[in-house]
């Protein structure tokens, strides 16, 4: 087995440098993974500006070098969107079938849970990690919560509570996102790691260029790739199975790139689906101070969330009124940090960084600006349109000549009225804690969770769908899709676990078929 | 508040630099070496420069600041060349502005002078920048330094009374805690 991977291998030791490139403020983000540049060039043409470089990471490990690592199932309504809200589309598989990859995919990552979620899909065996205990700042949103009649739970995380697979526990660095320097965070290293150790060969800075198919173009007879670390000469690996898996933007772009005489719009493209109905997650929030200290930022994940609006987004409760809207599933989440972004958040080192101040100035200032924070986010699901999507933007090439991928997006009615709607029950809650509000994410402001889903969407009709439920190309026979590009609607659920348990269920089908 | 040991090797973990532990990275010395002679400053030690520093930026009741420094700053720096040449020169050129400006090292004025040094220097209205002006310089690698390192450090959580703060691992029970 050989892996091509776009960009370079962040060496482990290194870690805790990132993280202080990442906290202090004269490196820009992309300076954490080495983003940017010639490389990673695209276009964002769509309604909203789409910041891509900001969502993802090239190199060994991917995205998840810089993710935030909560991991839930999706909801069984999740898989039936069209039957239950006539909206977006039915996914051709079930719960049910993914539920033992779910399981599975909880081992391999690491899930540190708890079975206290009363609105999570039925599982069958406990999380292999303890959950992380709540936070101060969530006993004080449980509080206020019950008064209104909404419950709060546990959040499954991808990050060790104890040692676990060989890693360290977490030590509370409070940089999870975008590194976390113990290893405590899952990254998809430690499955390289494992892959390599069973003999695969990982070959870094290979950025595939095409797909060529060969005979009857119903095959991948080889991939191209550029051998950067060689000064970027082209190179072919051939083999009997492919696995796309390059992420939600790049997989739709490596088809299109792959046109030829046989599939002039693309490989894998008859149904004209591949790079279309584009979809994240919209974040809604809101957050201001409290007359009391909250003291957040002392961790960088989340320990605390309400799933009671997902399945049903209008329900009333004692204290919220409900809607009769037709709305997208609402994940609530309690922050432990008092903004969007962990390490930008006002913690006591980003203000002694940023204020100007020192001496003891500085810590009157920081102990004025720090701890009173309190913020609640959520993810709003978006509704798939087909006009939402990656196209090749021909008036611009990356490092290798191709042209740069487009991300036209754009954010609908439904959507933007369940981000107002995520709105009303964040008022509710602070309100109810007694919160001065000073910040909203609201329809106008909101931006995406950085979760790129729909672009080569399962189905069964090879018609309107790229892939089957095999997770193979309709259009060619050894090429398989790993990557939440296949995902026919999104829900409103981070999607990493539910990649990881398709990518087990496509390497059944592909281990099958070798 | 006292600064202790724990507190310099809390930080330098944090920094990356860890084995090593406090005796073997003392026993090195990164600025031994005090560059060509006729670079500006080129007799300044570091340490009592940083130091002299150190004591400006942190609050004023810290003891131990000495040897916070000098167990942070020489361990901090003594596998990354490029930092260890970055801080090294804008310390002498924070010490070269003394000699300049007020006629004595650096470590020599007292705490206003160097205060208004800093100042003067432009250091307190720089963004830093490593590999910008002087100001945006000392604005990075020394006054930033000093303060990325006490505030990652457990004596920073004290001071600001957390338990933990974000850059340092200072475990997972504060976080649970009223603070
Ligand atoms: C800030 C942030 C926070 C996040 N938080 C969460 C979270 O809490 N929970 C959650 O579930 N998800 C989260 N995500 C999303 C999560 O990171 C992704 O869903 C996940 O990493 C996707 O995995 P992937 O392997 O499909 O793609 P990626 O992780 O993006 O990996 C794609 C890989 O393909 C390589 N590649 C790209 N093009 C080519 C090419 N042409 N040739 C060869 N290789 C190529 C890249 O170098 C990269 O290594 C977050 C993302 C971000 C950016
Ligand atoms: S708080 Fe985050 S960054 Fe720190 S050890 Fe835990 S998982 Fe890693």
């Amino acid at each position: 087995m050989t892996v091509l991977d776009a960009g370079p291998r962040f060496e482990g030791d290194d870690r805790t440098e990132r993280m202080e490139r990442a906290l202090r403020p004269a490196h820009h983000p992309f300076e954490v993974w080495s983003m940017g540049g010639e490389r990673d060039a695209y276009a964002s043409s769509g309604e909203r500006h789409y910041p891509l470089n900001h969502a993802r990471v090239k190199g060994v490990g991917g995205s998840t070098l810089h993710w935030q690592g909560m991991v839930m199932r999706l909801h069984e309504s999740d898989f039936r969107r069209r039957t239950r809200d006539g909206v977006g589309t039915d996914w051709p598989i079930d719960y049910e079938t993914l539920r033992p990859y779910y399981a599975a995919a909880e081992r391999e990552l690491g899930v540190a849970g708890a079975a206290d979620n009363p609105f999570a899909p039925p599982r069958e065996e406990p999380y292999p990690m303890p959950a992380f205990p709540p936070s101060h700042s969530d006993a004080l949103f449980a509080e206020a919560c019950e008064a209104l009649g909404v419950a709060t739970h546990s959040v499954p995380n991808a990050r060790n509570s104890e040692a676990y697979d060989g890693r360290s526990p977490c030590v509370g660095y409070g940089t999870c996102k975008p590194v976390c320097p113990s290893g405590a965070k899952y990254t998809a290293e430690v499955h390289v790691r494992r892959a390599e150790r069973a003999g695969a060969t990982v070959i870094p800075e290979a950025p595939v260029q095409r797909l060529e198919t060969g005979g009857d173009g119903r095959r991948v007879a080889r991939a191209v790739y550029a051998d950067d670390a060689a000064g970027g000469a082209e190179r072919t690996v051939t083999a009997d199975q492919f696995v796309l898996a390059a992420g939600g933007v790049e997989t739709p772009r490596l088809l299109l790139l792959s046109a030829d005489e046989d599939h002039p719009d693309g490989l894998a493209n008859a149904s004209g689906a591949v790079g279309r109905y584009f979809t994240d997650h919209l974040f809604a929030g809101m957050g201001g101070t409290l007359d009391e200290p909250v003291g957040g930022n002392r961790i960088g994940f989340v320990t605390g969330e309400s799933h009671q609006f997902y399945d049903d987004p209008g329900a009333s409760t004692r204290g919220i009124p409900g809607s009769d809207a037709d709305l997208g599933p609402i994940k609530l989440e309690f922050l432990n940090y008092d903004g969007t972004s962990t390490v930008r958040a006002p913690s006591p080192v980003r203000i002694a960084l940023d204020d100007g101040a020192w001496g003891d100035r500085l810590l009157d200032r920081i102990r004025e600006r720090y701890g009173n924070g309190v913020a609640i986010g959520a993810l709003v699901g978006q509704t798939p349109r087909a006009d939402n999507r990656i196209a090749l933007d021909r008036s611009r090439a990356d490092d290798h000549g191709n042209p740069v991928p487009d991300v036209r997006w754009s954010i609908d009615d439904r959507t933007r009225r369940t981000v107002r709607r995520a709105n009303e029950i964040q008022r509710a809650i602070l309100s109810e804690l007694g919160v001065d509000v000073e910040w909203t994410v609201g329809p106008e402001n909101t931006g995406p969770a950085y979760h790129h889903m729909g672009t080569t969407r399962m189905g069964t009709d090879p018609d309107r769908s790229v892939v089957d439920r095999r997770l193979r190309t309709h259009d060619v026979a050894n090429l398989t899709v790993a990557s939440s590009s296949v995902f026919p609607t999104g829900g409103a659920m981070n999607p990493t676990l539910t990649i990881a348990a398709l990518a087990l269920k496509a390497a059944d089908h592909v281990a099958a078929d070798l | 508040m006292e600064l202790t040991r724990r507190d310099a090797l809390a930080a330098l973990a944090g920094a990356g630099v860890v084995g090593g532990g406090g005796a073997a990275v003392l026993a090195r010395d990164p600025f031994g070496e005090a560059g060509p002679d006729d670079s500006p400053g080129a007799t300044t030690a570091v340490l009592p420069t940083l130091t002299a520093a150190a004591e400006v930026v942190y609050p004023s009741d810290l003891d131990g600041i000495g040897e916070f420094v000098e167990t942070y700053a020489l361990g901090r720096v003594a596998d990354r060349p490029d930092d260890r040449d970055g801080l090294a020169s804008a310390v002498r050129e924070v010490d070269a502005a003394a000699r300049e400006w007020y006629g004595a090292a650096y470590a020599d004025l007292d705490r206003s002078s160097r205060d208004e040094v800093l100042r003067e220097l432009g250091a307190d209205a720089a963004d830093p920048d490593p590999a910008g002006s002087r100001a945006e310089r000392v604005r990075y690698y020394v006054v930033n330094e000093l303060l990325y390192a006490l505030y990652t450090s457990p004596a920073g959580a004290d001071l600001v009374g957390v338990g933990n703060v974000v850059g340092h691992a200072g475990g997972t029970e504060a976080y649970r805690r009223e603070p």
